[in-house]
């Protein structure tokens, strides 16, 4: 799947032709340096790893620099491997060739852009499952409005089923949203707008997918 | 706010500066395009800005109130939006405060605005 590596700006509007205003997020996005490229004879599949974001020497381990000084590039925070990169950008595919968005993307495409969601805490169901919450705040209730009810049957099974919706950690997961729309590409900045929203804080790392 | 997000929302500064400046307490004519089936047509709107809302951001909108046939009828609209032809700026108004709400409880006299010179 082709795609690239960008952080997240933030989010702002824009009208289209028909005069209806679309929530927007804008994406840095590449260049990407290709740091590796996997096939079948020596990997067992065809993929390709990309890396962005710059990293300090310093805080680099000795592999990864070993790593990154085969494709010819400075150390890079993330990276990022994309299967069946290649079919149609096989010229473009080369150890150390960077990968901008251009290469990938144009406008009015639909693409998939996959983040780590805004870490919540230790939250109850309602927030986490959606739940309802137990009905009416009166006739005789007062501390359970936000409770999750049963959690299962009695002397049989005994037990609390595995995977049952219970409160707990919340966010801070790979989120995948899907068919965002390309509004508009500023090549020259490295920069698009996509319609919609984008899991994941400011000026962290998402991935755009075709 | 980040530069690279202003940098996107500069685009849309051309737009608004085709539009004259108006504020709260000033009475202005917007004329809108309405798309009736494959037709379009531009429609008045004649009144009372009562307030400017996110000023600066490309989701700023302003809302206007007239007095229809005995009724009063008030529209928010983006000023960014391309359905708006132009606005002409009839009458500025003096005005001490920023959301004129008050207006919705009067009436008549009582709902004027002096003007400013």
């Amino acid at each position: 799947m082709p795609g690239i590596i960008g952080r997240k700006i933030g989010m702002t509007s824009v009208y289209n032709e028909e005069g209806k205003n679309m929530a927007c997020t804008l994406i840095e996005a590449g260049p990407c340096v290709v740091t590796q490229v996997k096939d079948k004879e020596s990997d067992g599949y065809r993929a390709v790893q990309l890396a962005y974001g710059e990293r300090k020497e310093k805080n680099t381990p000795k592999a990864l620099k070993g790593h990154f000084a085969k494709a010819k590039t400075t150390p890079k925070s993330k990276i990022v491997e994309f299967r069946d990169f290649r079919e149609e950008f096989e010229d473009k595919v080369k150890l150390g060739n960077s990968i901008s968005l251009d290469d990938v993307f144009v406008e009015q495409d639909f693409v998939d852009v996959i983040g780590t969601s805004k870490g919540k805490g230790f939250q109850g169901v309602v927030k986490r499952h959606g739940f309802g919450g137990v009905g009416q705040a009166t006739h005789g209730q007062h501390n359970r409005l936000r409770a999750p009810g049963a959690i299962g049957a009695c002397s049989f099974p005994s037990r609390v089923f595995k995977g049952l919706k219970m409160a707990g950690r919340t966010g801070g997961e790979r989120v995948k949203v899907i068919n965002l729309k390309v509004v508009k590409i500023y090549s020259d900045k490295n920069l698009v707008l996509v319609n919609g929203p984008v899991p994941g804080a400011k000026n962290s790392y998402v991935i755009l997918e075709k | 706010m980040s530069e690279l997000i202003k940098f996107v929302e500069a685009e849309s500064k051309a737009v608004k500066e085709k539009l004259p400046a108006f504020g709260a307490g000033d009475t202005i004519n917007v004329h809108y395009k309405i798309k009736e089936g494959n037709k379009e047509r531009v429609q008045q709107f004649q009144g009372t800005v009562l307030q400017v809302r996110n000023q600066g951001s490309n989701g700023e909108t302003f809302t206007v109130r007239k007095i229809s046939s005995g009724i009063a009828v008030e529209r928010i609209f983006p000023i960014l939006s391309p359905n708006i032809e132009k606005i002409d700026l009839v009458r500025r108004g003096r005005v001490r405060r920023a959301r004129l709400f008050y207006l919705r409880g009067r009436k008549g006299k009582a709902a004027r605005i002096k003007e400013k010179l």
